[in-house]
């Protein structure tokens, strides 16, 4: 509550501002740039099997993500979308909740639902829209989701999904369950108003949600520096009065710091975090784009050399966890899985013509019913025009 | 059965629902302790604490992004926008997730159990931003159901059945009504079915057919009808999306005649769709053409209210014209 002796108790009497960058954030590391632990950097709670999981997430990652812009260019699938270069952020991330956790992202984090359990072939039936697609064929590729991963189907519209985590989160908190929601989103997303609602109303309303910003350097083609004018996204974090962190997006030992203290402060004290993790987008924003229209290769080298797998995989060779020979092979057999997956799913045939109505609503209402007759009727007249006409009416 | 206005009935339908269900949340801009400016959330905070009954910062776009949330995760939200003039920050909300999220998602998810209550419509002299019919805007996408009632019995039923529906409901209530309407209410639970359009008063001459608050115009003209010899049937639509087609059409077959009325703009109202929808079914059975009496095609006006509003003079002089046509 606003108080009169507030303004006595704590006032100057000068014109001074507070600057706009006067919160100089820092960025929390782990891992030096080569991979080597820094010198009394606190660790993260890892042990061997964390450890090669996440690494071998982040190799199915690449290899799917290198198969797939390849399945695109080919005219296989239409359209694609890589996490390349932010694969240490999204599964250090990933790797730091529980599986009850709610995970509403925004679309580049794949690698999250694929370190939950998403399988080969739940990947290509949705990236060939097919009738084993758990989302139906509605959605365009990479927009995946699943009940049972607890991983929020994707929605294109940006930001929406902020003040959504924080609803979901509030419920949680409500049934008393051991769960808190993560949220992940661009740094160009929290230009959005939803993200201010969301965040705002988390805070307030005290709801055990991470809000994840991947801070990846650019939205489309537009970089940070046409993004906003502060010191990133963390300052807004403190400004809602939300407990915040900045990390080393490249840095996986660091992310999962952070997520697995983030996490623990949520359910503790049913509050909100706001963690950014900075990072850098290595692949196009979309097999639709071309980023040497905007940015130099010099630029991307630069942040390939810090590239947070690369970073990981030193790590985890230093433990003695991990070996070149693991590494080949472990290569191979994605890429010979991925392969075959896509192969069977791209045959799959797509779902019926009947699909189109439903989910709509809980049931078909009479008017839809009626809309499909007549197209079906239609179709029927056609038959070579429209590929459902295979169906058997 | 009880005595109650239309504000009285909605409270109490919410009522009914927090104490059948734990997991049915009210919230939104002062609806908290203060009970919203209408006074319809008035005494549910008491009763079932702050953390089901609250205050929600002034976002109605966060309002709506929350209340889709909760509803993904299980829980039952009835979100208030405090007036529809307002629910535009959540359009996006609204039409991009609300409506698609079952759709998008093969079913793996719904938010089927969202309810979003809007104060709407004109005659309290609230000019362009506490006036607005905002109803077609929402009417245009499928994936939700557009409720809106026309009197206190009314609204507790429909607004019982549509907390209950599996499917997220915009519920627009005639505030011009809250305490203008006063009825006969059971105090019980009862549902009043959505889709479904009533038959207010029988007739013969012609169809009347509007929605909410604009239903009192109505049936002051079918009676200004009734003196001079002309009879009027008068239905009332209530859900407009999905709408029940069949009821107006089997009337219409009857009357030969329709006219529909409603307080939003007369381009791209809803009327329109409906008149083309009936033309469609009723082409051969049509002894005039289908006529609308609506707002004109300005924004809400203040002091010109009573010129603008699609009254029930003007409803009488179209009844008039359709049956002398």
């Amino acid at each position: 509550m606003n108080k009169p002796e507030n303004n006595a108790g704590n006032s100057i009497h000068q014109a001074t501002f507070i600057g706009g960058h006067a919160l100089n954030i820092p960025t929390l590391r782990v891992l030096n740039d080569d991979g080597v632990m820094i010198d009394g950097a606190q660790m993260p709670n890892i042990d061997q099997t964390l450890a090669q999981r996440i690494y071998d997430t982040m190799v199915y990652t690449r290899v799917l993500d290198e198969r797939m812009v390849g399945a695109q260019r080919q005219g296989r699938v239409s359209f694609y979308m890589t996490c390349k270069g932010e694969e240490a952020s999204i599964i250090g991330s990933a790797a730091g909740l529980s599986d009850d956790d709610m995970i509403m992202a925004q679309y580049r984090e794949h690698a999250a639902i694929r370190y939950r359990g998403f399988t080969s072939e739940n990947f290509m039936n949705q990236l060939f829209s097919n009738s084993k697609d758990l989302g139906k064929g509605r959605q365009m590729p990479i927009h995946y989701g699943s009940k049972a991963l607890n991983y929020m189907t994707i929605s294109s519209p940006l930001a929406t999904q902020i003040p959504q985590a924080s609803g979901y989160a509030y419920g949680q908190k409500l049934q008393g369950l051991d769960a808190i929601t993560m949220c992940y989103f661009g740094e160009g997303a929290a230009s959005e108003g939803d993200f201010h609602a969301g965040l705002n109303m988390a805070a307030v309303l005290n709801a055990p949600t991470i809000f994840y910003c991947r801070n990846n350097g650019y939205a489309i083609s537009t970089s940070t520096d046409e993004q906003y004018a502060g010191d990133g996204i963390a300052p807004r974090g403190v400004g809602y009065g939300i407990e915040t962190i900045r990390v080393d997006g490249n840095d996986c030992l660091a992310v999962l710091l952070a997520t697995q203290t983030a996490r623990q402060h949520a359910l503790a004290h049913n509050k909100p975090v706001l963690i950014e993790a900075m990072s850098y987008r290595l692949g196009a924003h979309s097999t639709s784009d071309d980023p040497s229209g905007y940015r130099s290769k010099e630029e991307e080298e630069l942040w390939a050399k810090i590239d947070g797998v690369l970073r990981f995989k030193a790590w985890i060779e230093a433990q003695g966890w991990w070996s070149q020979a693991q590494d080949d092979a472990l290569y191979e057999k994605y890429r010979e899985e991925v392969l075959s997956a896509l192969k069977v799913a791209e045959k799959v045939a797509p779902p019926t013509l009947g699909e189109l109505v439903t989910d709509v609503y809980s049931d078909v209402p009479k008017h839809l019913k009626q809309q499909l007759g007549d197209l079906r009727q239609h179709i029927v007249k056609y038959p070579d025009h429209y590929p459902a006409a295979k169906e058997s009416h | 059965m009880a005595q109650m206005n239309l504000l009285h009935a909605i409270n109490n339908a919410l009522d009914i629902a927090m104490a059948k269900n734990d997991k049915v949340l009210c919230f939104g801009e002062d609806v908290g302790h203060f009970g919203g400016v209408f006074r319809s959330t008035s005494g549910l905070q008491e009763k079932y604490g702050k953390a089901r009954c609250f205050n929600t910062p002034l976002t109605e776009q966060g309002i709506i992004g929350f209340a889709n949330g909760l509803a993904a995760q299980g829980s039952v939200p009835i979100a208030e926008i405090q007036f529809a003039d307002y629910i535009f920050p959540a359009f996006d909300q609204i039409v991009n997730e609300t409506a698609k999220f079952r759709y998008r998602s093969g079913n793996e998810f719904n938010v089927g159990s969202l309810v979003i209550r809007t104060p709407y419509g004109g005659g309290i002299a609230g000019g362009l931003y506490h006036s607005q019919s905002p109803e077609a805007y929402f009417t245009g996408t499928p994936g939700i159901k557009v409720v809106v009632p026309r009197n206190p019995h009314q609204a507790k039923g429909l607004l019982l059945a549509s907390i209950n529906d599996d499917n997220p409901v915009v519920f627009f209530e005639p505030k011009r009504l809250y305490r203008a309407s006063i009825g006969e209410v059971p105090e019980e639970a009862y549902e009043i079915e959505l889709g479904k359009a009533e038959v207010v008063s029988v007739g013969s001459d012609v169809t009347l057919l509007g929605w909410g608050a604009q239903m009192e115009y109505i049936e002051q003209a079918s009676e200004m009808a009734k003196e001079i010899g002309i009879s009027c049937e008068v239905i009332d639509l209530r859900t407009l999306l999905p709408w029940d087609v069949d009821t107006v059409a089997e009337s219409v077959t009857k009357t030969g005649r329709l006219i529909i009325s409603h307080e939003a703009p007369l381009t791209g109202g809803f009327a329109g769709e409906i008149s083309a929808a009936i033309s469609e079914r009723c082409f051969l059975h049509l002894e005039s053409p289908i006529a609308r009496v609506c707002g004109l095609d300005t924004p809400y006006p203040l002091i010109q209210e009573k010129e603008y509003v699609a009254d029930h003079l003007k409803i009488f002089e179209a009844i008039k014209a359709s049956v002398n046509f």
